[in-house]
């Protein structure tokens, strides 16, 4: 029943660590050998659950037997109408909402009836900055450390603000939005240092995460996208798995001239963490501009997976998905970190929905791929060599200043950033994902700093069978797709998976959803205000029952139609999106709002 | 004989028509970068009733076809289609529409590409010369009909759009 997913019980941690962060308690249990069974008190401290990912919760009062009676406990309206990504984080018996620009970051008390607001912060952040976000203002939530709430804002900084008082304990300006730059990913905290990364793979930034000390905010490091080795922190202790991907200073060898230095490769998205192997996992955005007959050569580290030690930076692997990208396929994607029996072996690995459609089960250790297949529809490459670690390119479908028609995945990729859940109970991934294609027509892109720097014109529509999105779940272990189900709109919000073999997800037309684990069947579903791209979570209240919370309000890449009151008759619009969501609007308005569940 | 004076008159007209859609500009005006403050104004409201006579501001290179096509270049070129695409918008706002934040008149929209405007659209002065933002203007206006159809390309240099398009957009409509 559960081939190749081995259990092991970890209730029992519970009681003796219910208030403290769960990534505290990962460090402090050596025991936890298998990472996808991390102890669970029934919180939510960072966007992704835990370090691993999973965005599975133990929690299982609400399961597959009662969820036909979940009813809405209480909402809260975040007064903002652009995209809202993030997942609201619960500890102490407080939840907190990080929201898109201008990134408040409310505080609401759940011991009250109806959860009143304890405080609000507000980081005031630079204006400006609204015209450096590729696509659209979104902020993807915060992280819980020691007491204090980090996130990040719209022009650059990363914020710790005090978890009790709403007050400001430090806040560093990581880079500058007259280059292009700004931040709309959650960050994660791993020994005391905060990742964070920047956007701008559309502006010609040089991309970058750095280490924060998480008690002072100081800077420790920064690793480079782009550039010599020393500025990408590769050291002695590099060893990529493919011979492809060795070499000296090849972030600056792989570009023409010193088109390095405008060449993305930035980090605005998932980070995981494995406290047994101390390396966290990353990938980074498409290298820029997306034209590319401007950049020749591998451009190197773009669309590239980096396995790195949290302290220093240190890169030990990479693994370059894409190179020399050809339709903007980042490897941001999240990394979901799973020991699995593969071919009699355990073996710790890191599952990777990359944008370029294959579900990439990698060796988390060295970056060896166990096995990449793909989990929608792509007609751009025919395969993953095992061999080499190359993918094999389609000739037809190579962008250029050629037009390129019917190209699969389109540019926001097979999935883009909304991130998938897994269960160890059923040991299926839960991926939200797109069935776009896309033509397209380079055009020659000016480097002019602060504006973007993209140089190809392209029109998205729906893939084969009409439909825009898919949710489906893979098993990791066959390498297959267990069940789906088709969505008229991308799947554009995260999944959650809960012990009580129930699934959740949202849709762009505004119904937020509940379905079966093991077979994908509906359970129940609610049609909230606003279309959901954010990412649903699950909590035990002060009252010891189980909630679900979701933040609605439609935006992000998909949903700039709406929020952005966008024009669809210039197909181009929203780099192409436009077209393939011209008729969203009849179907969903703008308009941020939390919205929590639970059982009468 | 009334046919041929009717005859004389129409081309005499399309001649006159001809020499606008055939102006050139050689030696356009080096980078002075007026603010048009008093003829930009951005809302409706007028304290003290409307002030007599209204200041207009006029592009310059209305109904020119070399400087509407001009225009559209230097939208590329500056990377105005970066986030405005090819008048559908996305990081920015878009410019094919009927409803302007900050006012839709020329005056209007040369002070939101010189000035700024807070919210993401960069300052300009100083970058790009002034008769260069009257070109992109041009262009922009043509964007929704308010330059002669005559001048306008019949397409945009993007990728081919879907026919459909076309024809949706307003066309005719001259300022």
């Amino acid at each position: 029943m559960l081939d190749g997913v081995s259990r092991r019980p970890a209730r029992h941690c519970a009681k003796y660590w219910f208030y403290f962060a769960l990534s505290a308690l990962i460090l402090s249990d050596p025991m936890a050998a298998q990472i996808q069974n991390q102890a669970d008190d029934g919180q939510w401290t960072m966007a992704a659950k835990n370090y691993a990912s999973t965005r599975y919760s133990t929690l299982n009062q609400i399961n597959t037997t009662n969820i036909a009676s979940l009813k809405l406990a209480w909402t809260f309206s975040t007064g903002l109408t652009r995209g809202h990504e993030a997942a609201p984080l619960i500890l102490n018996n407080t939840m907190y909402i990080a929201t898109p620009y201008p990134n408040y970051l409310y505080s609401l008390d759940l011991t009250k009836p109806g959860a009143p607001m304890k405080w609000m912060y507000q980081p005031h952040p630079e204006p400006a900055s609204q015209g450096t976000a590729c696509c659209d203002v979104v902020n993807r939530g915060a992280a819980y450390w020691n007491g204090k709430i980090i996130y990040n804002t719209l022009d650059v900084q990363t914020v710790a603000v005090d978890a009790n008082t709403g007050k400001e304990v430090w806040r560093t300006k990581l880079g500058d939005i007259n280059l292009g730059e700004s931040i709309t990913m959650a960050p994660i905290v791993a020994k005391g240092v905060v990742l964070v990364g920047n956007s701008g793979g559309e502006f010609g930034v040089r991309g970058w995460l750095v280490g924060l000390d998480a008690e002072t905010g100081k800077i420790k490091w920064r690793a480079y996208g782009t550039g010599p080795d020393k500025d990408v922190l590769i050291g002695s202790n590099f060893k990529p798995f493919y011979a492809k991907d060795r070499g000296t200073d090849l972030g600056m060898k792989t570009w023409p001239g010193e088109t390095w230095k405008i060449g993305g490769a930035s980090a605005w998205s998932w980070i995981s963490y494995d406290p047994g192997l101390d390396l966290f996992y990353y990938g980074t955005s498409n290298p820029g501009p997306w034209n590319p007959e401007q950049r020749p050569g591998d451009n190197k580290w773009g669309s590239t997976l980096f396995a790195r030690r949290p302290e220093t930076g240190e890169a030990i692997w990479a693994y370059q998905i894409s190179a020399h990208d050809l339709h903007d396929y980042d490897a941001v994607n999240e990394n979901i970190l799973l020991d699995l029996n593969i071919g009699g072996q355990l073996r710790k690995t890191l599952a990777h929905p990359d944008r370029d459609g294959y579900l990439y089960l990698m060796d988390r250790t060295d970056g060896e791929i166990l096995s990449a297949q793909t989990f929608g529809y792509v007609n751009t490459s025919e395969g993953v060599d095992l061999k080499t670690g190359k993918l094999k390119l389609n000739p037809t479908k190579q962008t250029g200043y050629n037009t390129v028609r019917d190209a699969c995945p389109a540019p926001p990729g097979a999935k883009d950033w909304q991130p998938s859940a897994f269960s160890p109970k059923t040991g299926l991934i839960y991926i939200p994902h797109n069935n776009l294609c896309y033509e397209s027509q380079a055009v020659p892109a000016n480097y002019i700093a602060g504006t973007p720097f993209v140089g190809m014109n392209t029109r998205m529509y729906a893939g084969p069978g009409g439909n825009r999105g898919v949710f489906s779940a893979w098993d990791p272990v066959q390498a297959k797709t267990v069940w789906s189900i088709n969505e008229m709109f991308p799947a554009w919000s995260g999944a959650l998976a809960t012990a009580g073999d129930v699934v959740f997800y949202g849709t762009m037309d505004g119904w937020f959803k509940a379905v079966d684990a093991r077979n994908g069947h509906p359970l129940w579903q609610f049609k909230v205000g606003s279309g959901v791209i954010g990412q649903p979570v699950c909590y035990k209240g002060p009252d010891g029952k189980e909630y679900v919370a979701v933040l609605a309000g439609v935006g992000g890449w998909s949903g700039g139609v709406v929020s952005g009151g966008l024009n669809a008759v210039d197909g181009t619009a929203a780099l192409g999106f436009a077209n393939a969501m011209a008729d969203l609007g009849k179907y969903t308005t703008k308009g941020g709002m939390l919205y929590v569940f639970s059982l009468p | 004989m009334r046919t041929g004076a009717m005859g004389i008159c129409v081309m005499c007209l399309l001649l006159l028509a001809a020499c606008q859609r055939e102006k050139r500009d050689i030696r356009p005006s080096p980078t002075r970068l007026a603010i048009y403050g008093d003829a930009a104004k951005e809302d409706a409201l007028r304290p003290g009733g409307p002030i007599s006579p209204q200041p207009v501001v006029n592009n310059p290179y209305n109904g020119s076809a070399y400087d509407i096509s001009e225009g559209q270049r230097l939208f590329n070129w500056y990377n105005c289609s970066g986030c405005h695409a090819n008048g559908g918008g996305g990081i920015g706002p878009p410019l094919i529409k009927q409803h302007w934040t900050y006012g839709g008149e020329p005056a209007n929209l040369f002070d939101t590409i010189v000035k700024g405007r807070p919210n993401g659209m960069p300052a300009w002065g100083g970058r790009i010369p002034e008769y260069q933002v009257w070109q992109i203007i041009a262009f922009i206006r043509s964007m929704n009909g308010e330059q002669p159809r005559s001048a306008t390309a019949s397409r945009q240099d993007s990728i081919e759009t879907n026919p459909q398009n076309i024809v949706n957009r307003v066309r005719g409509k001259t300022k």
